[in-house]
C-alpha cells in the first residue's frame, strides 16, 4: 500500500462513515494540517494508522475523528458516595466511568468479614450486594456510559452484579458497553489482589470469554495490565514482555478450550503505564501495536482484522508522584499523558497531583481532568495522526522495544508458558530487580528526581487532604446485615450450593454466578462457594 | 532495661567488629494492601547496609507478624501501607504488641501513603518515624542505626 491509496482507501472511507471534528484543520498561522505526514511507501513494519500491524494507530483518523476517552479512575466510601463524584466527573466533561472497589471486594470478602476490618471503603468503594450495585449507578444510564471497573480475582461476580442491575432497568446486555480488568496473572505478580489458585482462576478467565461472546457482545472482558507491573518497579520493555506473556496464558488457555480466537480477541484489551521517559513511552505504546498484532495474526491465527487492533487505556504513573512538593506533580502527569495521546491510547486516566498523599480531593480529581481536557482542546496534539512516526529515533526505539519484549516472551514460552514463570518467581525477581536498581540511581543521585533528592525545599505549603470518615465501615456493615434479613436466605443458599457443584464440573460459572447476585447472595458468599472447590492461593515470599 | 534492650546494646557493640550477629529486622505488610514494592525495596536496601531481613509477605495479620517477631527475634520491625488502612492496621499491630508483650522491645517504623496528620499520631503511638513516599534508604538505615544503638525504647 502507497500513501495515496492509504487516503482514498482506509482513511478516505473511514471519514465518509465517521465524520472528523472539523472539516479543516490548521494551525494558527492558517497552515494546513494535514491527516497524516508519512512517505508515500513507508517501511512495511510501521505502515499506516488503521492497516496492519497498526505500529501508527488502530484508526485511520484516530484524534482527528474523535478524542480519547476521559476515565478518571475514582470510588472510594459508600456507594451512595462514589455515585455522587461519578456524577460530578460526568457532568465536568469525562466521557466514562472507571470503578475503583476497596480491598474487601477486591479480594471476595463481605464488608463484615473480620479481614476486612479497618479496609472498608479506602482504596475504593465497598460493594457488597446487588443493592449496593444499583446504589452505584443509580441515574447513570448504562447503555450510554461505558463503565470500566478494576476488577480481577472477582471479576466474574461484580460483573454479574452489573448485568442483574441492568436487568432490573430494562437495559439489554447487549446495549452495555464497558471493561473489567479480569487481569488475574498480573495480581500474583505485581498486585496482590487473588483470591484462587491460578490454574482455576485461567478457568473463571475462559469462562467469562465465552459468556460475553455469547450475550454481552460490547464488553471488554479482559483488560490485560502492564500498568501495575510497571508501578512495582519494571522498565518499559519488562512491562511490555511480562505483560504479553500474560496476555498468550489468557488467549491459549482459551483457545486450548475450543473457542475461537475472533469470538473473543476483539474484546481483549490491554493497560499501560505512561511513564516519565517521555520517548521512550510513545515508543512502547506503538511497539505494543505492533507486537500484539502479530502475535493475533501469526500465532493465534486470528483471522478479523478486528483482532489485531490493540486497544488500550492508559494511566499515568502513579509511582512517579512525589509527596514533597505535590504541586510538582502537575507538570508530572501531563507530560505521561502527553506521551499517551502521541502513542494513540484509547482512553486515559490521569493521576491527581495529592495521590502521593491520599485519594485525590475533588479539586486533585478535577486539575487532572483538566489536565486532559487542555491536552485535547488547547493544546491541538491530536489533529495528526501519530505526529511522530517516521522519526529516526522514535521508530529506532519503537523497534528496540519490540525486539525486547519478543526476547522476554521467549524466555516465558522456554519456562513453560506465564503460569509456571511466575511459580518459578521470574517476573516478580525480575521486577525487583530492576526496582531497587532504581531507586540506588537515585540513592547516587545519578537520577534527579525534583524536589526529592534535588530542589528541595524547606517550606513545604501544607495541602489539603481527603479523609474517609471510620464512621462508614459501621454503616456499610450495618446495610449489608440488613440486606441478609430481608432477602431470601434459602434462594441465596441453593444458588451458592448450585455455584459450587458447577465449579466442580466444566460448566461455564457465570450463569450460576448471576443467578446467586439475582437471588441476594453477597460477593463473599459466592466467592465463599468458590473457594470451597478451588482453594486458595498461597502469599509467595520472593525478596 | 529490658533484656532485650540489653541484648540491642550488646549486638551494637559488636557492630561493625564483624564478630556479633548484625540487627535483625522485619519488613511487614499488615492487612489487604498488596503494594509492595516498597516494601521489597527496604528490604533489599537494608540487607545490603548489613541488616539480617525477613519479609513477611503480604496480608498479613497482626497477630502473624508479631508471632515473626517472637519468632525471628528481631531488633525492629518496618510496617508498610499504601491502602490507607494504616491507623486501624497498625493500631492492631501495637495493640498485639502489647499483648505479647513485647511493646518497647523493638523499635517500629512505618512507611507509605500516610498523610502528615497520621504520621504525627504514629509517632506518639511509638514508631520512631514514619516515612513518606521518596524517603532515602540511607536516610532509613541511618534512622535506624541511630535508633537501635541509643537503645531507644519503641514507646516513649
Amino acid at each position: 500500500m502507497n500513501f495515496s491509496d492509504w487516503k482514498k482507501g482506509s482513511y478516505g472511507s473511514l471519514i465518509r462513515k465517521v465524520p472528523e471534528r472539523h472539516k479543516k484543520f490548521a494551525t494558527s498561522s492558517g497552515i494546513p494540517v494535514e491527516p497524516l505526514y508519512s512517505d508515500e511507501t513507508p517501511p512495511g513494519h510501521v505502515g499506516f494508522p488503521g492497516e496492519y500491524p497498526f505500529t501508527r494507530g488502530i484508526l485511520a483518523s484516530m484524534f482527528r475523528g474523535k478524542f480519547w476517552t476521559m476515565r478518571q479512575y475514582a470510588g472510594f466510601g459508600t456507594a451512595a458516595e462514589s455515585n455522587a463524584r461519578y456524577k460530578y466527573l460526568l457532568s465536568q466533561g469525562q466521557t466514562g466511568l472507571s470503578v475503583a472497589f476497596d480491598l474487601p471486594t477486591q479480594l471476595g470478602l463481605d464488608s463484615d468479614d473480620p479481614l476486612a476490618a479497618g479496609e472498608v471503603g479506602k482504596v475504593g468503594v465497598a460493594i457488597d450486594s446487588i443493592e449496593d450495585m444499583e446504589r452505584l449507578f443509580k441515574d447513570i444510564p448504562l447503555d450510554r456510559v461505558s463503565v470500566s471497573m478494576t476488577i480481577n480475582a472477582p471479576a466474574s461476580i461484580l460483573w454479574a452484579l452489573v448485568l442483574a442491575v441492568a436487568k432490573r432497568r430494562g437495559v439489554q446486555a447487549e446495549k452495555l458497553n464497558g471493561t473489567i480488568q479480569n487481569d488475574v496473572l498480573k495480581e500474583y505478580i505485581a498486585r496482590g489482589t487473588y483470591i484462587f489458585p491460578p490454574r482455576p482462576s485461567l478457568r473463571i478467565i475462559s469462562d467469562i470469554f465465552e459468556f460475553g461472546g455469547r450475550t454481552v457482545p460490547n464488553w471488554n472482558t479482559i483488560s490485560i495490565s502492564g500498568y501495575h507491573i510497571r508501578e512495582a518497579g519494571a522498565t518499559a520493555a519488562q512491562e511490555l514482555g511480562l505483560t504479553f506473556a500474560n496476555a498468550i496464558c489468557y488467549v491459549e488457555s482459551a483457545i486450548g478450550r475450543g473457542l475461537n480466537p475472533d469470538r473473543f480477541l476483539p474484546r481483549v484489551s490491554f493497560f499501560w503505564n505512561a511513564h516519565n521517559q517521555f520517548f521512550e513511552e510513545v515508543a512502547k505504546f506503538r511497539a505494543a501495536r505492533r507486537v500484539w498484532a502479530k502475535l493475533c495474526l501469526e500465532r493465534f491465527k486470528a483471522k478479523d482484522p478486528k483482532s489485531w487492533m490493540h486497544r488500550f487505556h492508559t494511566q499515568t504513573a502513579g509511582s512517579t508522584l512525589t509527596a514533597q512538593q505535590p504541586l510538582n506533580n502537575i507538570a508530572r502527569t501531563t507530560v505521561q499523558a502527553l506521551a499517551a495521546v502521541l502513542g494513540g491510547t484509547q482512553s486515559l486516566h490521569t493521576n491527581a497531583y495529592d495521590e502521593a498523599l491520599c485519594l485525590p480531593t475533588e479539586t486533585g480529581a478535577t486539575v487532572a481532568l483538566r489536565t486532559q481536557q487542555i491536552l485535547a482542546h488547547e493544546s491541538k496534539i491530536g489533529d495528526t495522526v501519530d505526529p511522530l512516526g517516521g522519526a529516526p529515533y522514535i521508530e529506532y526505539l519503537t523497534d528496540r522495544l519490540e525486539d525486547e519484549t519478543l526476547a522476554i516472551i521467549r524466555k516465558v514460552d522456554e519456562m513453560g508458558g506465564a503460569v509456571a514463570a511466575i511459580e518459578a518467581g521470574y517476573p516478580q525477581r525480575e521486577i525487583q530487580r530492576s526496582a531497587y536498581a532504581v531507586q540506588k540511581q537515585i540513592e547516587g543521585r545519578e537520577e534527579i528526581v525534583v524536589g526529592v533528592n534535588d530542589f528541595k525545599t524547606d517550606r513545604e505549603e501544607p495541602v489539603p487532604m481527603l479523609k474517609i470518615d471510620a464512621k462508614l465501615e459501621r454503616d456499610q456493615v450495618k446495610r449489608l446485615r440488613a440486606f441478609r434479613k430481608k432477602r431470601n436466605g434459602r434462594a441465596a443458599q441453593s444458588a451458592c450450593n448450585r455455584l459450587t457443584k458447577a465449579a466442580v464440573s466444566t460448566e461455564n460459572l457465570m450463569p450460576h454466578i448471576v443467578t446467586a447476585v439475582e437471588s441476594g447472595a453477597t460477593v463473599g458468599e459466592i466467592a465463599g462457594a468458590m473457594k470451597k472447590v478451588f482453594g486458595e492461593a498461597s502469599h509467595a515470599r520472593i525478596v | 532495661m529490658t533484656d532485650r534492650m540489653k541484648g540491642i546494646q550488646q549486638a551494637q557493640a559488636g557492630a561493625g567488629s564483624g564478630m556479633n550477629s548484625p540487627y535483625r529486622v522485619l519488613v511487614a505488610k499488615v492487612g489487604l494492601d498488596g503494594h509492595d514494592r516498597g516494601a521489597k525495596v527496604i528490604a533489599q536496601g537494608l540487607k545490603d547496609a548489613g541488616f539480617e531481613v525477613i519479609y513477611t509477605g503480604i496480608r498479613q495479620r497482626p497477630q502473624d507478624v508479631v508471632r515473626a517477631c517472637v519468632e525471628e527475634d528481631v531488633h525492629a520491625m518496618g510496617l508498610s501501607s499504601l491502602s490507607g488502612g494504616h491507623m486501624a492496621n497498625f493500631t492492631s499491630v501495637v495493640a498485639e504488641m502489647k499483648k505479647q508483650k513485647i511493646f518497647g522491645s523493638i523499635a517500629l517504623f512505618g512507611g507509605g501513603v500516610i498523610p502528615p496528620d497520621d504520621r504525627k499520631k504514629l509517632l506518639k503511638l511509638g514508631f520512631f518515624e514514619v516515612y513518606a513516599p521518596g524517603a532515602s534508604l540511607q536516610t532509613i538505615v541511618t534512622d535506624l542505626k541511630t535508633t537501635l544503638s541509643r537503645g531507644r525504647k519503641s514507646s516513649k
